[in-house]
């Protein structure tokens, strides 16, 4: 897809040609300015950035913000860093993705391998919830989480995650296995293999590409939520982005930016990290957010 | 006669274990969003302050809602910010498209800096913008630093330009991604009929305007319902860049409805905003996800 050949051979002047390469680094700036910030203020001491430059390189270089990022800085009434809160959200992801993978998987398969009347009425269903505003379901939630015992822990969180990453899970899978060669499921099943069977020698081994993306989306998503974790788990339960903003507007007394840009970068660590790693299937997921993909 | 029994059962089995399979996710589906849905819809029409209660008040939220000078601020503000983002993020991501489509050296690396802001939590976006353009130690100082004394930017802190603000930010997050959009369209566009116009003798300028801008169409459509529906859902890069503030000057239905519920408790007014924000996001949604389905078929 981003990777195809350039369509066409716009012919371009010189003039313009060098307009397009400007506007182009201009923008690219752009983009980078406020990463470029946050790396160089987040090695700063602070009285270089309150009497000093925000734009220029450190004179004195210094991991002390990272460390008291990490795990000593006031964030909501304790000095204990970001260091717990980083964990809440790692154990929140991890459930919470693979769980909702899977079952976007099944429904994937079932919704296009497994036809019956009404399917396309329940995909609907589920499709729309993927885009609605969860302001909408924030008060039952909050009872529900409540009346099961749930409320500020990271297990309810991973059950709002799944629940509201169906959704999009299922989209997925769906559209990915809608190309799948159906003829080749009806032989496996004349040969006598049955639903979980084809599942998993037939649908699976060719699923590799599908599960990066879905898995890198439901990733993302989760990880940078803040909503859900604001409304439900503020406390010591809380994620990495509650977390977060409770460091950077909560200060009283000396606003620390050079620990609050450090924190904000170990909060887009491990997206960032993905997102280098795999930023193809990245793309491929953003795309597939507009439905067809 | 056994064994074509078991065969019948295994047949029948094999023939219910999808709808079996499928069923969890459809019942949570199901119970959280629609029950919910119909939950919140309910609790719009009662005199819940700080919990639920279900004292039927008939409309009566819905018409303190719109007498709310704090509500109608919230929807001037995101009249603003939604026209402004959709159209700003459009506009950048088709040019950077265009001119990233131009053989350009160095493609590899420029595309995924316009899109890693993507990547990023709404929260991060808001801290590292909102110290940005904090005029005491951001973007002002550092001008004054440089000798421009007497330069000006202090849109965070003003009501008046405040909302502009958060358009920057969010322009910033997604614009990258309206590129990638736009690059993958761009890209679909068979090339035979760009050299047949070319041949004609276009000049660039309307072979872009006259025939692959009108055929980036599906791409537009794309775009701005993903757009749209972020714009409404807008809350976390309200809630780090300007918490709301100065004054109401940032705040928006989002983050109308939390305050009203969970800080003011007048949940019922909270529950009635939330359905507004919901038929919004549906007046865009249904139609275009109808259209999709029903081609898909």
């Amino acid at each position: 897809m981003m990777s195809a050949a350039q369509s066409q051979s716009v012919r371009t002047g010189r003039i313009t040609r060098t307009f397009i390469y400007v506007f182009l680094l201009v923008a690219s700036l752009f983009y980078l300015l406020p990463f470029f910030i946050m790396l160089v203020n987040s090695v700063k001491p602070l009285s270089e950035i309150t009497g000093g430059n925000m734009m220029a390189l450190p004179q004195v270089f210094t991991l002390e913000p990272w460390a008291a990022a990490w795990s000593s800085a006031q964030v909501g009434v304790e000095p204990t860093g970001l260091r717990p809160y980083f964990w809440n959200s790692i154990k929140m992801v991890v459930p919470a993705v693979f769980i909702s993978t899977v079952l976007g998987a099944l429904n994937g398969y079932i919704l296009t391998k497994w036809r019956f009347r009404g399917d396309t009425i329940l995909f609907g269903l589920m499709l729309f919830s993927c885009f609605i505003p969860f302001q909408i379901v924030l008060i039952p939630m909050a009872r529900i989480l409540g009346i099961l015992g749930l409320s500020g822990s990271t297990y309810g969180l991973i059950l709002v995650h799944v629940v509201y990453g169906i959704g999009f899970s299922t989209l997925y899978f769906r559209n990915y296995y809608a190309a799948f060669p159906t003829e080749l499921v009806r032989a496996a099943q004349i040969d006598g293999a049955g639903f979980f069977q084809i599942f998993r020698r037939i649908m699976l081994p060719s699923s590799g590409p599908i599960i990066v993306v879905c898995v890198i989306w439901q990733f993302t998503n989760i990880w940078n939520d803040f909503l859900f974790g604001a409304s439900f788990a503020s406390g010591s339960g809380a994620p990495m982005t509650v977390a977060l903003n409770n460091l950077v507007q909560s200060s009283t007394g000396v606003k620390e930016y050079n620990v609050h840009f450090a924190g904000a970068i170990l909060a887009a660590l491990p997206t960032l990290l993905v997102y280098i790693v795999a930023g193809r299937f990245f793309v491929r997921g953003l795309m597939a957010g507009s439905v067809k993909g | 006669m056994a064994r074509a029994g078991d065969v019948d059962f295994k047949t029948k089995l094999q023939h219910w274990i999808p709808k079996v399979v499928l069923s969890p996710s459809l019942a949570l589906v199901l119970l959280f969003v629609y029950g919910f849905i119909l939950f919140t819809v309910y609790l719009s029409f009662t005199d819940s302050r700080i919990l639920p209660s279900y004292g039927w008040v008939g409309l009566e939220n819905y018409s303190k809602l719109w007498r709310l000078s704090h509500w109608e601020t919230s929807l001037k503000n995101l009249g603003v910010y939604a026209v402004l983002y959709i159209s700003i993020s459009t506009v950048v991501g088709l040019t950077l498209a265009i001119f990233l489509d131009q053989k350009i050296r160095g493609e590899g690396i420029l595309r995924p800096i316009y899109l890693y802001p993507m990547a990023l939590s709404f929260i991060v976006t808001g801290t590292a913008w909102k110290w940005f353009l904090d005029p005491g130690i951001g973007l002002e100082h550092t001008m004054h630093l440089w000798g421009w004394e007497s330069f000006e930017f202090n849109w965070i802190k003003d009501r008046d330009f405040a909302i502009y603000t958060v358009v920057i930010a969010a322009v910033w997050q997604s614009s990258g991604f309206v590129m990638a959009m736009f690059l993958a369209g761009l890209r679909g566009i068979d090339s035979e009929i760009m050299k047949a116009a070319q041949i004609d003798g276009a000049s660039n300028w309307n072979l872009y305007r006259r025939i692959v801008i009108p055929l980036l169409r599906p791409a537009f459509l794309s775009a701005f319902v993903i757009l749209s529906h972020l714009a409404i859902k807008s809350y976390d890069l309200v809630i780090a860049l300007t918490g709301g503030g100065p004054g109401r000057a940032t705040e928006l239905p989002a983050t109308f409805m939390y305050s009203y519920t969970f800080t003011r408790n007048q949940m019922g007014i909270g529950a009635s905003s939330a359905v507004i924000m919901l038929m919004t996001i549906a007046a865009i949604m249904i139609p275009y996800l109808y259209a999709e389905l029903k081609e898909d078929k």
